[in-house]
């Protein structure tokens, strides 16, 4: 199936998307964690994001839009006449917001809806246009996860996606899943998604992010090889940080720190030398302590070394940075390097991504090409991967 | 569903087979039997024999001889032979229903008039142990053997001692550890490269020889990712460990590039030939640069399975490796055929004496019987099977063919059931166990599963045209039924002995059993 009867984009931003990211709060769901997240000092970079797919589209696509911070603030900023087709409101805008653009969009006949956000704006997106729409629609990654299917792989993607529906080239619509993680349940240590529908999507190979499988159980014994795999590269005494995810907790226990948190950012020290004794004589000599649970950015500034930072990549997706680990900032990730960077992951997990490449999104470029190319990933006891890591 | 119901259901169906497997319900042989029941009972010895001897039993060291009785089974012949007939009717195999399911494995004929060479008492009744003068003809065969091996790989030296696949990849890494080691270099080189569509066999052992494990996946075409091995090659390489075409059935042509990366960071390369089906007399592990290969004699030159062993494998390796292979080698001196044991760089023994003997007999019989012609036909009727088979497999709604599209494959693919997966929510497995209800069965794929919803099919040379087409329309008619009758799938097997099975038991360390020991003590609970 291929696309374009109008090159007319709608746009519509979500001014407050991916705001608890950076501050270390899963999500940015409902007013008061919207304004708690402001409180911890996050900035809104939605608008930053869709500024980076609005320079990358053609100058023959008309621009349609809302006004203000949800749409026409990121068009004037990357340089873009924009048809305002909807104002909101008030000043905060809110869900009701986004639904009301959508429509607003669909009535002024945009051709491909772009909105600018994460799950929950996709959410919104969705109950706009009714079950099963066939208009379609691409998001914008600006949220803290992205579990739905219906994400560019990066705002940089989203354009090239947004360009080849325009010159009509080669762009597939498929139906895709958007899913709904309760933050509520996140933030009480719960990793949990439910379908909440589908939204048609223009697909190119590989610049559309897949969905998030569901955890499986990992593996029986490879989280304990792992976990001797970073003792060894960590040393007795060294500073560790786990990002979050089923695959780094299971390693967060087995170097004896279990009460890690499954979706954050955790700040460990590993133990001294021989700590369990010559009963885990495999590596395993440490009785790591967590500094910090669930780290923000702010407290990871100044640390007393340069720590590891070990990673697991989201199941089936692929996102090793960028997406619900977005407290490791460009500076942390700069400090400590690639050497210092471990990545970890099943072999199962890896197989599961069915050759695509582990994907990043630090939103710094340049650090981001700095990472790319093949990495070591760590799959077990004596056993690891060369694997594709890419922007 | 009832079993007339699904009978009538096949019947309507006239070009399907009607089939019907046997269900026995029949125990263990260890629950079976009376006590004091036997098959034989010798005579007592003439009281002659016992004055002038005494208790034959009482020269036996002490420490030789067993407190109490072993507890096996109790049972006269006619219940161990009514006991083996039961299971064998509740079983599918080679030499009962077309085996193409069984990919990477290649199940071709073995032809039974190789099992009366082996029987024949001038094989069947020598000693290991005789006089190298009484069994010159079995040492001239094994030698001859080797000879021909080492035309067919290109190689300078072959081993025949393993016996069986994972022997012979166990054999190539203790040659590779053996020739870092006699380099110093061994403790610098702790790592093996391997991809994810290798056997399984080959990352163990290379694991279990001390080595690091490094694992290249494949790239968008199915190949393994050449830009990750460059990556991954340096002064810590010892090895890699790569097949060649892989599982998908698609040959690799960049293959001596691989090599010649892992030979400039000074590594080893060795070539997983035990599938050499699709290429027999066609390419060679030594044109390609390796410095070592072994082939399944049970799979390429058509020895049995035999059900898990012993089999046979054979390892070819250059002159410069050729020190470290397993002793004894047998050579010929001009005059006659010796055993050279003294061979001090060897890796030593992988198994006792000359190996699987009687598959040795039967892999030189096929070979000769063929010749290097018909090892050639062999590998280029088993590729035309398998692209004839690709070409009606492809045509099932729900089946996918990964990997460079519309290209012919080799001698097996590697195929998927996703889009149907997605369609109808039924898995791989739930259309293998409805392929029972036929009278065959599939393989999926070694875990973790790269290609999603796998099935790999390797029709080899032995399947004529008619063969081919009933396997092609049981998956047909599985698939269909899969889109139209979905619950009979998913409550599959109805006509089979085996119903469906937990997995528990096959993959928690905890529950797995492999003797009745051990069965007794995880499952029934009783204490040793």
């Amino acid at each position: 199936m291929t696309s374009a009867p109008s090159a007319r984009i709608g746009l519509v931003v979500n001014p407050v998307a991916g705001l608890g990211g950076r501050v270390g709060l899963k999500g940015s769901d409902g007013a008061e964690v919207q304004r708690r997240a402001l409180a911890l000092g996050a900035r809104p970079q939605a608008v930053e994001r869709a500024v980076l797919t609005i320079s990358q589209l053609p100058p023959e696509v008309e621009l349609i839009t809302a006004d203000g911070p949800m749409g026409a603030e990121a068009a004037r900023a990357a340089g873009r006449p924009a048809r305002v087709v909807h104002r909101p409101a008030g000043a905060a805008t809110t869900a009701a917001d986004t639904r009301a653009t959508v429509r607003a969009l669909v009535a002024a006949g945009a051709g491909l809806l772009l909105f600018c956000g994460g799950d929950g704006t996709a959410r919104d997106v969705l109950d706009a246009l009714g079950p099963e729409p066939r208009l379609p629609v691409l998001g914008i990654p600006a949220g803290v996860k992205m579990h739905s299917a219906v994400f560019a792989v990066h705002p940089r993607a989203a354009a090239e996606v947004a360009a080849a529906w325009a010159a009509g080239l080669g762009v597939r619509l498929e139906a895709a899943e958007v899913v709904d993680r309760d933050e509520a349940a996140l933030r009480a240590g719960l990793v949990s998604a439910r379908l909440y529908g589908r939204l048609t999507v223009p697909v190119l190979p590989t610049r559309v992010q897949q969905r998030k499988t569901g955890s499986s159980g990992p593996d029986p014994g490879t989280p304990a090889g792992i976990a001797a795999e970073v003792a060894e590269r960590v040393g007795p005494g060294g500073l560790l940080l786990l990002g979050p995810g089923s695959t780094t907790h299971a390693v967060a226990t087995a170097l004896g720190a279990p009460h890690a948190s499954l979706t954050g950012v955790d700040l460990l020290r590993l133990g001294p030398a021989g700590a369990l004794g010559p009963g885990h004589a495999d590596g395993l000599a440490t009785a790591a302590r967590v500094l910090i649970r669930d780290a923000r950015a702010d407290q990871l500034r100044t640390l007393p070394a340069t720590p590891f930072i070990a990673l697991s990549p989201i199941g089936g997706q692929g996102f090793l940075l960028g997406r619900g680990n977005q407290q490791l900032t460009p500076e942390l990730l700069r400090a400590a390097g690639r050497e210092r960077l471990l990545v970890l992951a099943t072999e199962a997990k890896l197989a599961a991504l069915a050759g695509r490449p582990l994907l990043l999104d630090t939103g710094d470029p340049a650090l981001d090409d700095a990472l790319s190319g093949h990495v070591r990933v760590i799959t077990g006891r004596r056993s690891g991967a060369v694997y594709r890591l890419s922007a | 569903m009832t079993d007339r119901q699904t009978d009538a259901r096949i019947a309507a169906k006239p070009a399907l087979r009607r089939f019907h497997q046997a269900r026995w319900d029949e125990k263990l042989v260890f629950e079976l039997g009376t006590p004091g029941e036997r098959g034989v009972l010798p005579p007592l010895p003439e009281p002659a024999v016992t004055a002038a001897v005494g208790d034959p039993a009482e020269r036996l060291p002490a420490a030789l001889r067993r407190a109490a009785p072993p507890a096996l089974p109790e049972l006269g012949q006619q219940q161990v032979l009514r006991h083996y007939l039961r299971l064998s009717q509740e079983n599918l195999g080679a030499d009962l229903n077309v085996d193409v399911g069984q990919g990477t494995c290649t199940m071709k004929y073995s032809p039974k008039v190789n099992d009366g060479f082996v029987r024949d008492p001038r094989i069947a009744a020598l000693h290991p142990a005789q006089d190298t003068s009484t069994v010159q003809g079995v040492l001239e065969l094994v030698h001859r053997l080797e000879q021909l091996l080492k035309e067919i790989s290109g190689m300078d030296r072959v081993s025949l001692q393993p016996g069986a696949g994972s022997a012979a990849i166990w054999t190539n890494v203790s040659v590779i550890r053996a020739h870092h080691a006699a380099r110093g270099e061994l403790e610098q080189r702790d790592e093996v490269i391997t991809t994810a569509f290798s056997h399984p066999s080959n990352a163990a052992c290379a694991k279990t020889a001390g080595f690091r494990v490094i694992t290249l996946h494949p790239d968008a075409d199915g190949y393994p990712d050449i830009e990750a091995l460059r990556a991954a090659v340096g002064p810590r390489t010892a090895a890699l460990l790569i097949t060649n075409p892989e599982d998908t059935g698609i040959y690799n042509p960049r293959i001596a590039e691989f090599v010649r990366i892992v030979h400039e960071a000074g590594g080893l390369c060795a070539y997983d030939q035990a599938n050499a089906n699709g290429i027999l007399g066609i390419t060679r592990a030594r044109e390609a640069g390796f410095d070592l290969c072994h082939f399944n004699l049970h799979k390429t030159f058509s020895t049995p399975h035999a059900c898990g062993g012993p089999a046979a494998g054979a390892c070819g390796v250059t002159a410069e490796l050729a020190p470290y292979l397993p002793r004894p080698t047998v050579e010929f001196d001009g005059e006659r055929y010796v055993l050279d044991d003294d061979r001090p760089d060897s890796v030593g023994k992988i198994r006792p004496y000359l190996g699987a003997v009687p598959n040795l007999v039967r892999a030189y019989a096929w070979i000769m019987a063929l010749g290097a012609e018909g090892l050639r036909e062999v590998a280029e009727t088993a590729v035309l099977n398998n692209n004839y088979l690709l070409h009606q497999v492809r045509r099932i709604r729900g089946v996918s063919v990964p990997y460079a599209e519309g290209r012919p494959r080799v001698e097996q693919v590697r195929y998927s059931w996703q889009r149907l997966n997605e369609d109808t929510g039924l898995h791989s497995e739930d259309l293998g166990y409805r392929a029972a209800d036929f009278g065959t069965h599939y393989w999926t794929s070694h875990h973790p599963y790269v290609v999603p919803e796998p099935m790999t099919l390797e029709p080899t040379e032995s399947y004529s045209r008619a063969d081919l087409d009933e396997y092609a329309a049981i998956l047909a008619e599985v698939a269909r039924e899969a889109y139209e009758d979905p619950e009979t799938v998913r409550t599959a097997p109805h006509n089979s002995t085996v119903h469906r099975i937990r997995p528990e038991p096959l993959d928690d360390p905890a529950l797995w059993s492999v003797s009745w020991r051990a069965y007794r003590r995880k499952v029934l609970g009783e204490q040793p």
